[in-house]
Parts: C-alpha cells; sequence; structure tokens
C-alpha cells in the first residue's frame, strides 16, 4: 500500500527542509572573520599536502581516545530502542542512569580540560 | 547458507594470527592491535554461536567485549602516550628498567 | 509484557559502591585536600559492609548471586581497600602523585572484584574483571612521570588483555558446546549429557586455566607479576597483591567447582602441573631477588601455588582452607608492605633488602612489626599464616593429594631461606645509615590492625575457619 510510505515521505520532506533551512539561515546569521588555518580545507590543524610519514600531534590521539570511548557506548542504545515499547519505565530509568554516568565521565574530562587544543 | 564450521574455523584462524602476532611482535601498538584481532575472533564465533543456537546472549556479550575493547584502547593508548613522553620507544625490549 | 523490576537487594553493596565511586570522582574536581577523598572511601566502606551482611539472594535473571562465598570474598575485598586507603596519602605525598583519581580508581577496581566474586554468569564474570583490571592498569602506572611505573602498567595492560581474549575464547567454546553462559546451566548441561573427556570441554577448560592462572600469577603465566609488582606505585602493590588474586580465586573456585564440578579429574589435570610449577619457580626465584617488592611479588606467586591446593582438593573443607588462607594473606601481604612504605622517604627508595641491615637497632618496632610478618609468610608458628598453611594442607591431604602436600612443604621451607634472610639482616647486621622512617597515623592504625590480626588469627583460628567452612556450605 502506497499510503503506509506516507510517514517516509513526510520524514524526507522535513529531513529535507531542514537541512536546507539550516544552511540558508546560518548564511544570513553567522559571523564571517577567516584566517590563515580557518581556510584550510581539514579546519582540524592538519596540513593536507606533505610527508606521509609526517609526525603528527600527540593532541590527536586524546580527542580520538575520548571519540572512541563515548561513541562504542552508542551501541547499547540500539538494542535498547528495539526493546523499548516492550520493556517500558524501568528500561527508560535504567537508560537515564547510564547516560547519566556517561554525562559524568564527559564534565570530568571537560573539567581536566580534555577539549582545550593549547 | 554458510555452515557454522566455517564461521568457527575463521574464527580460529584470526585468534590464531593474533595470538601469534602478539607472541611474536615487540611493537607495543602492534601487539595491542594482536590482542584487538583475537577479541574480534572471538566475537565471530560468539555471534555465529548465537545465530546457530538462536540465542541472544552471544550478542549481548559481543556488545560488551566491544565496549570493553574500547575502554582497554583507551588506557593502553594514554599509558603509552606517556610512556612515550618519558622514553622516545614503543618497543618492548627498550623496556628493561627491571629485571630478575 | 512489561519486565518487572529485578530484586536490587543482592546488589545493594555493589549499586552503593558505584554512587560513591562517582560521587568521589565528581568531588575530586572541587576538593583540593585529597585525603578527604580517602576518607570519604572509608565510610562508604562501613556503609558497604553493613549492606553486605544483608544482602543474601540470587537477582538479575540468576546472573548474580550473594552467597556466604561472594560475601566472605567481599570482606577480603573491603579489608584490602581500608588497609589499602590507609596507607596511601602519605606515600602519594611523597611521591607527588598525590590525585583524588587514585580513591576512586580503588573504588572501582574493589566494585570489579565485587562482581567478580558475585558472577553467576559468565558475562558478568567478564566486565567484573575488566573493571578490576582496567582500573588496576591505571592505578599501576600511576606515578606518571616514572619509567617504571609506566613499564609496569604497559607490561601489565599487555597480558592482562591477552589473558581476557584467552578468556573470551574460553567462554565462546563453551557457550558453544552448551548453549548458555550461565554457571549452574552449563553444570546441569555438562552432567545432562556426559561431556566428561569431551575435546572440546578439555580445550575451553584449559583456556579458563589459563585466563585465571594470568590472574593469579601462577606460572607459567606470572611474567607480568614481578615487573608489575616492582613498578606499581607500593600501596598499589600491596592492593594489586591481595585484591586482584582473591578475586581471581573466587571466579576460579566458582568456575572450576560449580560449572566444571562434575569433571574435576579432568581439570585437575591442568590445574596440579600449574600450581607444582608455581610454588617451585615462584619461591626459588625469590631467593635471588635484591628488591624487596619483587621478592615480595615471587613470595605472592608461591602463595597463590600453595592456595591451588584447596580448589584441585575440591571438597568444601578444601574450598573453606583457601578463603581462610585468603584472608590471612591479606593482613600480613599489605602488613609487609606497609613497612616498606615507611622505608620510602623523599629522594630514598628504600627498596633494597639492604636497606634492612640493622633496622632491630635503628627501629625495633617497625623491625618487629616485620618480623611477624616475615614469620606468618613462611608459616612459622604462631602467627597465622602457619594456620592457613595447616589446614590448607591437611585438606589437601584428606582429599588424597600427598605427594604434592609433600611437594609444597618442601618448597614452603625453602622459602624461609628468603623470608628469614630479612629477619637476620635486621637484627643480625650493625645500620649502614640512620634511615629516616615517614610515618604517619594511617599506617600507624593498618599496621596494629594487620598485626594484631596476624598473631589474634595465630592463636585462635577457629573464628575465620569457622566464617570460611560456613560460607562454602551455601556453595
Amino acid at each position: 500500500m502506497p499510503s503506509e510510505y506516507l510517514g517516509v515521505l513526510i520524514f524526507l520532506m522535513v529531513a529535507t527542509a531542514f537541512s536546507i533551512g539550516a544552511l540558508v539561515l546560518g548564511e544570513f546569521f553567522r559571523l564571517r572573520r577567516p584566517y590563515a588555518e580557518k581556510l584550510m580545507p581539514y579546519e582540524s590543524g592538519n596540513i593536507p599536502v606533505g610527508e606521509p610519514h609526517m609526525r603528527f600531534s600527540v593532541k590527536f590521539y586524546i580527542i580520538a581516545m575520548l571519540f572512541v570511548v563515548f561513541d562504542v557506548e552508542a551501541v547499547f542504545l540500539y538494542p535498547w530502542a528495539v526493546v523499548f515499547d516492550k520493556i517500558g519505565l524501568y528500561a527508560f530509568v535504567e537508560m537515564v542512569i547510564f547516560i547519566v554516568i556517561l554525562f559524568v565521565g564527559y564534565i570530568y574530562a571537560w573539567r581536566k580540560e580534555a577539549f582545550v587544543w593549547d | 547458507m554458510v555452515p557454522l564450521h566455517w564461521y568457527l574455523t575463521l574464527s580460529a584462524a584470526v585468534f590464531m594470527i593474533g595470538m601469534f602476532g602478539f607472541l611474536t611482535r615487540r611493537n607495543i601498538i602492534i601487539m595491542f592491535m594482536s590482542v584487538e584481532l583475537m577479541l574480534n575472533a572471538v566475537n565471530i564465533s560468539l555471534v555465529s554461536f548465537s545465530h546457530y543456537l538462536q540465542d541472544m546472549r552471544g550478542h549481548i556479550l559481543v556488545f560488551f567485549v566491544i565496549t570493553v575493547a574500547a575502554a582497554e584502547a583507551a588506557i593502553g593508548l594514554a599509558i603509552i602516550i606517556s610512556l612515550f613522553r618519558n622514553k622516545q620507544t614503543a618497543h618492548v625490549d627498550e623496556m628493561n628498567e627491571m629485571k630478575g | 509484557m512489561p519486565i518487572a523490576m529485578p530484586n536490587l537487594i543482592p546488589v545493594m553493596p555493589e549499586l552503593v559502591m558505584t554512587g560513591v565511586a562517582i560521587i568521589l570522582l565528581m568531588a575530586e574536581l572541587v576538593i583540593k585536600r585529597k585525603e578527604t577523598l580517602g576518607f570519604l572511601s572509608l565510610i562508604s566502606v562501613g556503609l558497604i559492609s553493613y549492606l553486605l551482611l544483608g544482602s543474601a539472594g540470587t537477582t538479575f535473571g540468576g546472573m548474580f548471586v550473594s552467597d556466604g562465598y561472594s560475601t566472605f570474598f567481599k570482606l577480603i575485598f573491603m579489608a584490602n581497600l581500608v588497609l589499602t586507603v590507609l596507607i596511601s596519602p602519605k606515600y602519594l605525598q611523597t611521591m607527588r602523585i598525590n590525585f583524588g583519581e587514585y580513591y576512586a580508581l580503588t573504588l572501582f577496581a574493589t566494585l570489579g572484584m565485587m562482581l567478580m566474586a558475585s558472577a553467576a554468569d559468565i558475562i558478568v564474570l567478564y566486565l567484573g574483571l575488566e573493571l578490576m583490571a582496567l582500573s588496576t592498569y591505571v592505578l599501576a602506572g600511576f606515578i606518571r612521570y616514572d619509567m617504571k611505573s609506566n613499564e609496569a602498567a604497559i607490561k601489565y595492560l599487555l597480558l592482562g588483555a591477552f589473558a581476557s581474549a584467552i578468556l573470551l575464547y574460553g567462554t565462546s567454546l563453551i557457550y558453544g558446546l552448551t548453549g548458555t553462559t550461565n554457571l549452574r546451566d552449563i553444570a546441569v548441561y555438562i552432567t545432562h549429557n556426559g561431556l566428561a573427556k569431551n575435546p572440546l570441554l578439555m580445550v575451553s577448560m584449559i583456556f579458563f586455566a589459563v585466563a585465571f592462572s594470568f590472574k593469579i600469577a601462577a606460572v607459567p603465566f606470572h611474567m607480568w607479576a614481578p615487573d608489575a609488582y616492582e613498578g606499581a606505585p607500593t600501596p598499589i602493590t600491596a592492593f594489586m597483591s591481595v585484591g586482584p588474586k582473591a578475586a581471581g580465586f573466587a571466579v576460579l573456585g566458582r568456575v572450576f567447582l560449580v560449572a566444571f564440578g562434575s569433571v574435576k579429574t579432568d581439570w585437575s589435570v591442568i590445574l596440579i602441573p600449574i600450581a607444582v610449577l608455581t610454588m617451585a619457580i615462584g619461591n626459588i626465584l625469590a631467593l635471588s631477588q635484591t628488591n624487596i617488592k619483587r621478592m615480595l611479588a615471587y613470595s605472592s606467586i608461591a602463595h597463590a601455588g600453595y592456595m591451588l591446593l584447596g580448589i584441585i582438593a575440591g571438597t568444601p573443607a578444601g574450598i573453606s582452607s583457601v578463603l581462610n588462607y585468603m584472608f590471612i594473606y591479606a593482613f600480613m601481604n599489605i602488613g609487609a608492605f606497609a613497612i616498606v612504605i615507611m622505608l620510602r622517604t623523599e629522594g630514598f627508595a628504600g627498596e633494597d633488602i639492604s636497606d634492612y641491615e640493622g633496622l632491630g637497632k635503628t627501629h625495633p618496632t617497625a623491625a618487629a612489626l616485620m618480623l611477624v610478618f616475615m614469620f606468618s609468610l613462611t608459616g612459622i608458628p604462631p602467627m597465622a599464616g602457619f594456620m592457613g598453611k595447616f589446614y590448607l594442607f591437611m585438606s589437601a591431604i584428606n582429599a588424597g593429594y600427598t605427594w604434592i602436600v609433600i611437594v609444597a612443604v618442601l618448597f614452603s621451607a625453602i622459602s624461609a631461606y628468603f623470608y628469614l634472610r630479612i629477619v637476620m639482616l635486621m637484627y643480625m647486621k650493625e645500620p649502614k645509615e640512620v634511615i629516616q622512617l615517614n610515618t604517619s597515623p594511617g599506617i600507624g592504625l593498618a599496621l596494629a590492625v594487620t598485626v594484631s590480626a596476624v598473631i589474634l588469627i595465630g592463636i585462635l583460628p577457629a573464628k575465620v575457619l569457622a566464617l570460611a567452612q560456613q560460607a562454602v556450605t551455601s556453595f
């Protein structure tokens, strides 16, 4: 039945409108203060051309470590989401506790200045 | 359908490659990657058993293994970084502060 | 079908522990005096011990069990934690590593051990083991500026990760064979299907034995222990030599005696050579050590060998004597490390065995305490170590393993040489230089507790043993 796919169509339209809208709005409101690093193809501070065996800063490891740890936790959200309606409130509370513990880790990393580049 | 023992053979082979790498290589990063290989071999066999037995426990354990492996990698890299700051090497044979 | 809320009473101690550890991690960000955090963790241990006593039960679908066996081990972990926190602050200040994460990490490591002791399912066992191990790796490398500490951490981490990969492979085999990860269900499946002498079961038992041998530092999987023990901060060496070893024995006992209980003849073939080798290598290599931490590392390897005898015996008397010995070992070993910590002052390591020369003249109290711990570790009456060894060896003899006990007694006699050498140096030699002792009220309290425990249990051993015997009845 094509009508069953109405939800998908609406979702598609909303998603497209949101992304285009965000870009258009940003074009109007954002500040333009370009400097040399910002105009580089990769804004991460990495020079895109040169020797492949170049050493890069150890700071990238810290960012990568934080990314890996927080990223992998998302793996638990998928099975949780699949059975969420069957377990109900208990599952919700449990996931909130899980996220709170992750958030504690985030606060710790933030207060220890793990996100400060210099 | 691919029979179970193919997956198990693959898993055993990957596990052996990881174990061999761990025992023969002397660069910490490569030894670390070998351990990851061993863990992934275990994941293959757990998932295939889980599918074969039509039981979810194997999947659950795989999720936990993946998470713990990430935490282990983070801690391992952190220790390697502090090691590297004190001594410019990532070679196990050059770590000989203690003997006996 | 909504899933009912699980019964949280059996896991209450662990939940409180998690909460306290997280609070400590947050408090570290605001509190400047880090000793406060240690004090907070001591208070929480009191609360948790109280909760432990009323926590019997099984929960989370049979994955987590709180019985006498787990409670006894958890009491050992609590004693280990309290003593470690007591001996730490002064050392941390001396080494200029006085960070609050230290206390949070010891709590997390202890939480992992508690989960291991209570694990009735291999998934919980694995998670507890990793929580303990990951926290301990960081603690071993806590002196970040020190090459030796870094080296200890990386060696511990690499071999620990290797061991857990092996444990997981064993798990996947047993899961494929029996279709479950619950220890009791595995036992039921094995007896129902008559899997004795099954090659796949045999292989997975070898994997389990290897992985647990790494954790308890049994030969030939002990290589990490001397380096990790020597490089780690000394309070953490004390912590590592008791906690993870006890937790390793807790899971070793539960997996081999519950899940594989019906195929004991198969796995004792694996464990007997490990036990004999462990006693031999541990005691013989300890003879040639010049660093006291390294010597105590080999000594702790040897003690793991003695305790394996109780597991091999496999009888209730055997298991209860392992519990009893672990309890005694916690006090005598941490006591010995507390003395080692006192010798450490700024700019003076005090880890060389020759530093103990003439300690009997310069610091008679410290020397007398060291004497008690060394006698107890050797197993000389009337110290607790003797009673522990006695029950352990008796249970093995009663189970019909007389020849292993003879081997154990022989190696135990060898061990007298390196323990009593310390005593000899302290009392028979003239002091080389005057050594300052780095004392603090915490270390004093820890020493008072450990020395009175060692002497009291030595004179009145029945109380702890009865507790241990009661603990294994529910097993």
